[in-house]
């Protein structure tokens, strides 16, 4: 029960800190949007060349872009060192990571709805038929990037070399998501769309096992 | 687990030592601070009073030793029991506001009607009229006295201090005095650094030198009191 008010509270404060400076969100739309628009620009491509190569563009700008948004989501708790009382005030430390990990999927599926129509434009695919399997890949895969992300960000907030160590650590970890997802919202946006169950399967149980690692493994993460 | 209601708790460091990286900043610590004690820790920059604070509040494991919480009380009632800190960093956020850092902080530790409770420290701590401006726009001076108050909000029985005066004024050293007499007198344990004689330091009923990393004096009489933190005696 505890837990579940100490995520509650934290993730009060975490969506408040941003909805009031707006410093994530801002950055990372700004990011895949100009990937978006940029390569459309440079490769102007057809109809079907979009199908074949779209998603695996839309999937490296989330990826890239989720690398940035992840970054200060420990990096912040240094400045005051207010994880020292956060450890002292939680009962149970997980609650850090659920509540973290909450605001930052939250965070990554609006960018990635708010986005989702221009794209569609930009690259002439039909995502209106198909929008509630995108929205289950979205939310699937953006869970499983802030699971991993969070905690890498929680060791990478006490390295040297803070800045560089997430996306080094983050973007090889996070291969096979971007290939699974990729994968399923290839098949969606086929010319005869189809729901690929092994990839969401795979997202699916990627997130359980890392969910559940962290919840094992996550207090030797604050540690100093 | 819940942590017990105020209760005498007292702290036993046993042979600690703490290591970072190449850098020992503990050498065989061991102590023992009985309940209700309000201790003095003195020492050069460098000389491991914050490394102990950290390992008193749990924030940081010893290399080696332990350190516990003795009293009248279960080992998992132990467990739950949450120390007031105040560190040399205000532990708060700057893009809350004083009162939405404090009842962030109640919540977290399940302070009874933390409402009232924030509106009392805040009251206490002198910022009741800024309770609605963000920490960032506050001077260093006010940013403790926030500090101070999330320590003290689920008034706890281990109160640890590090450095508390810094940055206040005059008036503000006045009223953390009182404070700490207040607490020291309702039974809390009280473990606070500090550099020098002050109006703080006399609150103290025994002093603990440290020197790089040992403790080189330990005392609760008046005449050694005084040369521990004056350094008379290093």
């Amino acid at each position: 029960m505890s837990l579940l008010s100490n995520t509650g509270a934290l993730l009060g404060k975490e969506l408040r800190t941003e909805f009031r400076s707006r410093e994530l969100l801002t950055t990372t739309i700004v990011f895949i949007l100009i990937v978006i628009v940029l390569f459309s620009f440079t490769f102007d491509p057809t109809s079907d060349e979009s199908r074949r190569f779209a998603p695996g563009l839309l999937w490296l700008a989330f990826l890239f872009a989720s690398s940035l948004m992840l970054q200060p989501c420990f990096l912040r708790e240094q400045h005051n060192d207010t994880l020292s009382a956060l450890r002292l005030s939680v009962s149970d430390p997980f609650a850090i990571f659920l509540a973290k990990l909450a605001a930052n999927t939250l965070f990554l599926l609006l960018t990635e709805l708010l986005l989702l129509p221009l794209f569609a434009v930009m690259y002439n695919v039909p995502v209106v038929p198909v929008l509630h399997w995108l929205v289950l890949v979205f939310f699937l895969a953006s869970f499983g990037i802030s699971i991993a992300g969070t905690s890498l960000s929680a060791i990478s907030a006490q390295a040297r070399m803070r800045e560089l160590l997430l996306p080094l650590l983050m973007l090889p970890l996070l291969t096979p998501i971007l290939v699974a997802s990729t994968e399923v919202t290839k098949s969606l946006f086929d010319r005869a769309p189809f729901v690929q169950w092994k990839g969401i399967g795979f997202l699916a149980v990627f997130d359980v096992v890392f969910l559940t690692a962290l919840w094992l493994f996550g207090e030797y993460l604050l540690e100093e | 687990m819940t942590p017990p209601a105020f209760s005498l708790v007292g702290l036993r460091f046993e042979n600690i030592d703490k290591r970072y990286g190449g850098l020992l900043a503990l050498r065989a610590v061991s102590l023992t601070i009985q309940p209700g004690e309000c201790v003095v820790l003195a020492g050069r920059n460098g000389s491991g009073k914050t490394t102990l604070l950290r390992i008193a509040a749990r924030l940081a494991r010893p290399s080696r030793g332990t350190m516990s919480f003795s009293g009248q009380f279960s080992g998992e009632e132990a467990a739950a029991i949450r120390p007031g800190f105040v560190a040399h960093a205000t532990m708060v956020y700057d893009e809350l506001t004083a009162e939405e850092n404090l009842l962030l902080f109640s919540r977290l530790q399940n302070v009874p009607q933390p409402g009232n409770r924030v509106e009392a420290l805040l009251h206490e701590v002198g910022l009741s009229d800024r309770r609605s401006s963000l920490v960032r726009t506050f001077s260093r001076g006010m940013r403790q006295r926030v500090a101070i108050a999330r320590a003290l909000l689920h008034e706890p029985s281990v109160l640890l201090l590090d450095e508390p005066a810094t940055g206040l004024d005059p008036q503000g050293v006045s009223w953390l005095a009182e404070a700490i007499r207040r607490l020291r007198d309702s039974g809390r344990t009280i473990l606070m650094s500090l550099h020098g004689e002050s109006e703080i330091s006399s609150l103290g009923t025994r002093a603990i030198r440290l020197d790089a990393g040992s403790v080189a004096a330990d005392t609760r009489t008046g005449a050694t009191f005084r040369s521990i933190l004056t350094f008379a005696d290093a």
